[in-house]
């Protein structure tokens, strides 16, 4: 697979399903669990690594990443454990890129060295809002003070390390939100990661949304002005988005979610883990069983797929122009249309002329304004 | 054949959810004529939709055997008859078809502005009424109040009121006994030509048409050439029977009884009800009074909500009047909408019922657009146009003036809620004609435009009562108004369907609300949309929709690949859903939602 590079490169996703606390506005498959038995999801981890392994072994590896849940709740040592098997099970790029997400708390805090000896190399923290009134809301066991001691640890241990925000909370302005984000960029390396706040039903907000109990959320056309903001301050600042919720220092780029952008492939290890695997020419959509518990059995029983569907030339194409129009880099339309996908030629025509959308050298690339209505570009788009 | 004094035809009088059918259900299982084993709830109503509701659209008959106290057995003759206003006057034949009536009032409740209605044609019938207090096991139940009120507000004599509980069973058999004792055998004259009333017809698709008869005098025979006296058509008769429930063929029918033929018709069209059925030769000289064809009153226009179903559409609605005479339709062009149908009802329950099987029985998601009343259009010419759709008013230039079909609109209200229903009645223009009480309920009577009522009218009652209200109307005549036809304009062109015509000095209003509702029903677009009311060239109210200014998803990672790809589909799927007008989509529920005012 020497051509994984030009099709969005090949990258390992693995998920720990635990918190210490479900955050109300968080709809991942998280659990909250007294007793883990680090030890047999070590093992599971590293069996599972073997089976995907032996479908990809050819693969030059550019990522991986930790996501939970919490992966910083993780032993070190099954980190570390981890990261060697995968070493010996694929060739690593030589610029492989290793994140795993980190609560800012002080026990978390304390375990960075030893993740990085275990061959982490870049950390992304969920800070979430930089003061405690908004962090108790949105439902964080940690403080700012905590999260900043935090970070000055992280970016003593690792040379990358990004941080998310949430922004559009309850009873933030648009001021609050400038004054916030130009405090949390004078303490950012090089990358950002600032997400509004969405309601998800099955959710804890999305309840009390639903009931009417969810009050000050900012109104849509405030949320849009926060947006705007955002990229106004952040690309003062140097670190303009290179996707929608996503900020760089040129260079400094998620390795790992551009390969979701650039639709390449990608495996999923853990409860509820997806992934996007090219075998035998067909392109494989896998979906592992959520239950953490579930999971774990029938990945004993062998493999813990609950779902594995060839995907279309259309839906491969839907797919890759939705993730591909969130980077700034667009979408190659010689790769699209490989696939069979087809564009609504007189959308394309409407789109372009309102100013959603560039096109040229043979790429789709959506405009400012045409990247905040993306969902409708879309739509449009895809019209039969 | 029966002996007249040993038959009794009777109808049963109640308002919505009093416990007729139950009733019927349990007069039924009491006489053994159906098995335990086949009993369902509301026997007679046989469309899910009457069973749902709880409504009887079709009148339907029982024939039911009755060994009285005397030691007579006796033949007694039930019409369920349709208990809404929108089918008064199925109800009025249906009457004059028995001689009497069970008036069942809900001994919990009370008498409702429907049950009077109903009760008024029985009388008007010359019924002897026999008042059924029901529901008595319940805690709730007051008959001595209730007994009173009917003495007060119907004027008939409750003293001997039966108290019955059709849960317990308990007063049924007084009930049956009642009917032998108090309502009258049918008189009648065997010898003299046939006269047999056309109480009600359905289509069936191994008979034919069934038609419903009472016969008064004479006797109708299997294999007889009868005329059907409004439209002069013969038939020759090949079944005749009765129901008992289910269908049971017998040889002949007499005076006084009530039973069914057929005669291979192919069309209900054919069969009016109210008509008079006589022999083809030697027949009766005079039909029988009161004959009336349907006339709708209430006309909207029905779309296929994906147009590649329209010849489906035309398909349904072919069946649907097969059986039903009283609906009328034809092909109607919507630049909005569209191919579909205009049609007309005899009030909005009919256009609600209709509406309903169409998609329920055939699996057709409709766009209904406004309903709108017939208008008298009078030109300067001397001519007068009947308007049923706001979309075919002519050039105002051409116009002389214009009248509107009114309405006497009686309702029935708790003490606490007349207030809000003054005002309801009064903000729908309407004029004040009585006001009286009966313990602590008010009955109102208004004089009110029919295109007022129409549309949400009985919506708001319920909402402004809290459904403590029951409200009933009859159509009164014509009255000449100012009247003006307002168009929606959407990003500046005109949406056909959403035209509507309105009192001038209410204009300015309806048009504000509609632009407002529109502007929530209207999802944001890609651009500004402006939405304007107008009367000819004049823009009387106008909001703008905003763009869309942000709905990218915030989060989009490699676990959210699929479930981002099937929102799109369904997005996809409610697309269709919406007409485009232009550039701007309108979802389909606009063309009524935005017609729905808040008070």
């Amino acid at each position: 697979m020497a051509e994984d590079w030009q099709n969005g490169g090949f990258g390992l996703y693995i998920h720990w399903p635990f918190c210490e606390a479900k955050c109300p506005y968080c709809d991942f498959n998280s659990h909250v669990s007294r007793s883990i038995d680090q030890s047999r999801w070590r093992e599971a981890y590293l069996s599972e690594i073997d089976r995907v392994a032996a479908l990809t072994s050819d693969r030059i590896l550019d990522s991986v990443f930790f996501g939970g849940g919490t992966p910083s709740l993780m032993d070190p040592d099954t980190v570390a454990a981890i990261i060697d098997r995968v070493q010996r099970r694929w060739r690593f790029a030589n610029d492989i890129e290793i994140t795993l997400e980190a609560n800012p708390g002080s026990v978390e805090a304390g375990k960075f060295a030893a993740f990085r000896q275990g061959g982490v190399n870049r950390i992304s923290m969920g800070v979430q809002a930089m003061n405690d009134r908004d962090l108790k809301r949105l439902g964080r066991i940690h403080t700012v003070a905590e999260a900043r001691a935090a970070f000055d640890i992280a970016r003593g241990e690792f040379d990358r390390v990004s941080f998310d925000l949430i922004y559009a909370r309850q009873d933030q302005s648009l001021a609050d939100w400038r004054t916030e984000l130009t405090e949390a960029l004078s303490m950012a390396i090089d990358h950002l990661s600032l997400y509004q706040l969405t309601i998800e039903e099955g959710t804890a907000f999305g309840d009390r949304y639903a009931r009417g109990k969810l009050r000050g959320l900012p109104p849509d056309d405030i949320a849009a002005d926060m947006y705007e903001a955002t990229q106004e301050i952040c690309d003062k600042a140097g670190m303009p988005a290179y996707e929608v919720s996503n900020h760089a220092k040129p260079g400094a780029e998620s390795r790992h979610n551009l390969i979701y952008w650039r639709y390449g492939d990608y495996a999923g290890i853990g409860p509820g883990a997806h992934g996007r695997l090219t075998l035998d020419g067909q392109k494989q959509a896998t979906e592992a069983w959520l239950n953490p518990a579930k999971w774990l059995e029938e990945r004993d029983k062998g493999q813990p797929e609950k779902l594995r569907e060839t995907l279309s030339g259309s839906d491969q194409a839907a797919e890759m122009l939705m993730m591909g129009l969130r980077i700034n880099e667009g979408v190659d339309l010689g790769r699209f249309s490989s696939l069979g996908g087809t564009l609504n030629a007189d959308s394309l025509d409407f789109l372009v002329e309102q100013g959603l959308l560039v096109v040229g050298n043979n790429r789709i690339i959506p405009t400012p304004s045409g990247r905040m209505i993306l969902n409708t570009v879309l739509q449009k788009l895809l019209e039969d | 054949m029966t002996n007249l004094a040993h038959i009794r035809n009777f109808s049963i009088v109640a308002h919505i959810d009093h416990g007729k059918s139950t009733l019927a259900d349990r007069l039924i299982q009491e006489t053994g004529t159906v098995q335990d084993r086949d009993m369902k709830e509301q026997l007679l109503d046989s469309m899910d939709i009457e069973r749902e509701r709880g409504i009887t659209i079709k009148a339907n008959t029982v024939r039911i055997d009755y060994k009285a106290d005397d030691g007579e057995t006796y033949v007694l003759n039930l019409i369920d008859t349709p208990g809404h206003v929108d089918f008064a006057y199925e109800v009025s034949r249906s009457m004059r078809a028995v001689e009497g009536s069970l008036l069942v009032v809900d001994s919990t409740q009370g008498v409702e502005a429907q049950t009077l209605a109903n009760v008024y044609q029985a009388i008007d019938a010359d019924h002897e009424i026999v008042p059924v207090l029901n529901k008595i096991d319940l805690p709730a139940s007051d008959c001595d109040r209730v007994a009173e009120q009917i003495e007060d507000v119907i004027g008939i004599d409750a003293s001997g009121a039966i108290q019955v509980s059709s849960k317990t069973g308990q007063g049924i058999h007084e009930t049956l006994e009642a009917i032998v004792q108090h309502l009258p055998a049918p008189k009648g004259d065997r010898d003299a030509p046939l006269k047999a009333m056309l109480v009600d017809s359905w289509y069936d698709a191994y008979l034919g048409v069934i038609v419903l008869v009472r016969i008064m005098d004479g006797v109708l025979k299997k294999g007889m050439r009868v005329k059907f006296m409004s439209n002069n058509t013969l038939h020759h008769v090949d079944r005749i029977g009765v129901f008992r429930p289910a269908m049971q063929v017998i040889d002949e029918l007499g005076p006084g009884e009530i039973g069914f033929l057929t005669a291979s018709i192919k069309q209900v069209r054919d069969t009016r009800v109210g008509d008079t059925i006589t022999n083809e030769r030697n027949g009766t000289e005079k039909p029988l009074p009161g004959f009336k064809p349907a006339q709708p009153v209430v006309f909207c226009g029905l779309f296929p909500v994906d147009s590649a179903e329209f010849e489906d559409l035309r398909d349904a609605i072919d069946k649907l009047a097969l059986n039903d005479a009283s609906f009328s339709f034809e092909m109607e062009t919507s630049a909005a909408l569209g191919f579909g149908f205009r049609c007309g009802f005899l009030g909005l329950l009919h256009l609600e019922v209709i509406r309903d099987r169409i998609e329920r029985e055939y699996d057709i998601e409709l766009i209904t657009t406004a309903p709108s009343v017939i208008y008298h259009v009078y030109m300067r010419d001397g001519e007068m146009i009947e308007l049923h759709n706001p979309a075919d008013m002519p050039d105002l230039s051409k116009v002389d003036h214009m009248e509107e079909p009114r309405i006497k609109a009686t309702i029935l209200v708790p003490d606490e809620y007349l207030g809000d229903v003054l005002k309801l009645c009064q903000d729908r223009r309407g004029i004040q004609m009585d006001l009286t009480y009966a313990g602590s309920r008010a009955m109102v009577v208004y004089d009110l435009p029919l295109n007022e009522v129409v549309f949400d009218f009985y919506d708001r009652l319920k909402s402004v009562t809290k459904g403590y209200a029951s409200f009933d109307y009859q159509m009164t005549g014509y009255r000449q108004d100012n009247l003006v036809k307002m168009q929606i304009l959407v990003n500046d062109e005109p949406v056909d369907a959403l035209s509507v015509m309105v009192h001038r000095d209410r204009a300015e209003m309806r048009g504000r609300a509609m632009c407002e509702k529109l502007k929530e029903l209207i999802p944001r677009h890609m651009f500004k949309i402006p939405i304007q009311a107008a009367i000819g060239g004049k823009v009387i109210a106008r909001e703008t929709l905003s763009a869309l200014r942000k709905d990218v998803t915030a989060k989009c990672y490699g676990g959210d690949a699929t479930r981002k790809r099937k929102l799109l589909d369904k997005q996809k799927a409610g697309k269709k859903k919406m007409r485009q007008f232009g550039k701007v989509d309108i979802p389909q529920e606009a063309f009524i939602s935005a017609l729905k005012m808040d008070s």
